[in-house]
């Protein structure tokens, strides 16, 4: 805590600690991929898809506070577009630099389809209508092979291409100034980029007219209404922007993965996306980034360790690695909650305002 | 005689079979203190949800600076120039006493997504008169030493005087409070009845609920009565208070 009352204070501090910050986020892969294997890297890499993914939720969820069950639907709409119109599928190969922001789009809009009817939800409700849209787009992505077949339904779309950048693309070892970035690597940057762009884009916006009015609806909704707010457009826009940060995680996963399927777009991936949210901190975006790293690595660092632990200890594995690490994950979840119900990283708006008020009152 | 900033004609308004408004007509002019007063249930409140919006009338129209305002449009109301206050303070809780009047602003500044992402000259320009304008605002109402403070964490006399200056963000040509003295005690009183006639004195014509008759009598240049959703007097304090119907629908009549 100090530290960081500390970065607050000292412009020179910040200063540095974001150098620090920038060097260890350069390094990281190479740090990572080294010390523990391609595995990781790739961990890593998705770990970033699903910041992306917290954070386009969090607007929804967490500054205008409209429950979003079905969100995992805008990145299947982002990655199912990215598959159609850069893969053997349909014989197309349009560049990235139009399917993203098209898919960006796209998702928006789906994200205004599905806010339309659900304006006058809340809560429970909305969760229930949300959810509800989830299933109905993975389940279309699942049937949409006959009588035409679009989505290839249930075997779903493989050979995506690549993700490029101009000429090069990313799935092969890049060669730069005599450096070779290997693959892995290179998608690292690429989604480290959009990520703090995405990261940028919240801030941003948290801190403006627009912020404050999602905020508001999100704490009364009718004293909003009194206050001159299009409710209204200004909930839709929230769907929007969250959807489209959505569609655009969902494009580079496709590209990423090469391959979609209806499969990794369950109500269980909404709830993990939701899961980042709430318990890093809801609102609170470094809580919300945080809440995202924690949840993508979590599972698998279980994952890994469950059964050289067994090993250990008991001479044989006892448990199959694959349900314990479930287990320990939802044990994990019920502890933060229960020690921190606001989240790993909530807001500090309190801590930071309860000093300004002291201050204030020792020079008074 | 004074303009005439808003006419109520032959509003109703019912629930079921209750008739919560029943044909409620009244004027105020532009730049008076004007009480809506009446026991508890007549529909003092339901008069305030018809005209700011958050209930469509079922007859009648409210004209308001010579143009019909539109039913069930809460924000357009705003726009028009009609802030309120709520008689349970609904103020944004978790938001500081800074953002919450900067939140008032909304409907009077235009900065979209791109101008908040862009950060471009207009928008910082915006930006900076918003805080300026909440800034002053809270000194107005007295809550400035408590800008950075949660809403929810300012005293009960606070977020009343915090909610009128978020409604005064608005820029209101009318600024109608929902019974705003509701559980003050006489200082915090004295001091609302010193804020309202500023209010008054700067240009905004004020609306009033209350209970508190002194208040009422002392502030209000007219009083309309309402009982069980009828209008059943309008005139100057003096004259209301001695009025036998007025009398009559608070003491109860005489034994049949």
């Amino acid at each position: 805590m100090s530290l960081i009352e500390n970065l607050r204070h000292s412009r020179r501090a910040a200063i540095v600690a974001t150098l620090l910050l920038g060097v260890l986020l350069a390094v990281l892969p190479f740090l990572v991929g080294s010390g523990l294997g391609n595995s990781w890297l790739r961990i890593l890499d998705f770990a970033l898809i699903y910041i992306m993914l917290a954070l386009g939720l969090n607007i929804v969820v967490g500054f205008a506070g409209l429950l979003d069950l079905g969100y995992i639907a805008f990145y299947a709409v982002g990655a199912y577009l990215y598959a159609l119109l850069a893969s053997p599928h349909f014989g197309l190969h349009l560049p990235v630099w139009l399917i993203i922001p098209a898919g960006a789009a796209l998702s928006g809009l789906f994200g205004v389809l599905l806010g339309a009817p659900t304006l006058r939800l809340r809560g429970d409700y909305l969760a229930i209508v949300t959810l509800g849209f989830g299933e109905i787009v993975r389940i279309f992505l699942n049937n949409l092979n006959a009588p035409v077949n679009i989505t290839n339904g249930p075997q779903g779309i493989s050979g995506i291409d690549p993700l490029r950048l101009g000429a090069v693309s990313l799935a092969k070892p890049i060669d730069l100034l005599g450096l070779t970035i290997p693959s892995l690597h290179a998608y690292y940057y690429l989604f480290l980029g959009l990520a703090l762009l995405i990261v940028f884009i919240t801030i941003r916006l948290e801190n403006s007219r627009i912020g404050r009015a999602w905020v508001a609806i999100r704490e009364d909704e009718i004293a909003a209404k009194a206050c001159g707010i299009n409710t209204r457009n200004i909930k839709l826009l929230a769907f929007a922007m969250g959807a489209s940060f959505g569609g655009v995680a969902g494009g580079l996963f496709a590209g990423f993965q090469a391959f979609v399927s209806p499969e990794s777009f369950s109500l269980m991936e909404s709830v993990m996306v939701l899961c980042m949210v709430v318990l890093g901190g809801m609102g609170n975006i470094p809580g919300v980034i945080l809440g995202g790293v924690l949840l993508t690595i979590l599972p698998e660092v279980f994952r890994h360790s469950a059964g050289p632990v067994q090993q250990a200890l008991f001479g044989r594995v006892l448990l199959d690695p694959e349900a314990l690490r479930m287990l320990l994950f939802g044990l994990a979840l019920i502890v933060v909650m229960l020690y921190r119900p606001a989240g790993i990283w909530p807001s500090t708006t309190r801590r930071r305002e309860f000093k300004g008020d002291a201050s204030a009152r020792a020079t008074a | 005689m004074r303009e005439r900033l808003l006419e109520a004609k032959g509003v109703a308004k019912h629930f079921g079979g209750v008739k919560a408004l029943c044909d409620v007509s009244l004027s105020i002019q532009q730049g008076e203190i004007y009480g809506l007063i009446g026991p508890n249930g007549a529909g003092k409140t339901t008069f305030f949800n018809v005209l700011t919006g958050l209930y469509h009338p079922d007859g009648g129209e409210l004209i308001f600076a010579g143009e019909r305002l539109e039913a069930s449009a809460p924000h357009k109301v705003a726009q028009r120039g009609i802030a309120r206050t709520f008689q349970n303070i609904r103020l944004f809780a978790n938001m500081s006493a800074m953002e919450n009047v900067m939140v008032g602003r909304h409907v009077r500044t235009h900065a979209g997504v791109i101008g908040a992402v862009l950060h471009n000259r207009a928008t910082c320009a915006e930006e900076a008169a918003i805080r300026a304008r909440a800034e002053a605002l809270l000194h107005y109402v007295g809550v400035a030493d408590r800008a950075n403070e949660l809403a929810k964490n300012l005293s009960y006399g606070d977020q009343r005087r915090l909610e009128i200056a978020r409604a005064l963000a608005t820029d209101p040509k009318l600024l109608a409070l929902d019974e705003p003295a509701a559980g003050m005690n006489g200082t915090e009183t004295a001091q609302l009845r010193v804020l309202i006639e500023g209010i008054r004195k700067d240009g905004v014509t004020v609306l009033l609920i209350e209970h508190d008759v002194k208040l009422v009598m002392g502030l209000c240049d007219r009083v309309a009565v309402l009982d069980y959703g009828a209008k059943i007097c309008e005139d100057v304090p003096g004259v209301v208070q001695k009025d036998p119907r007025v009398i009559e629908a608070y003491l109860g009549g005489a034994v049949a």
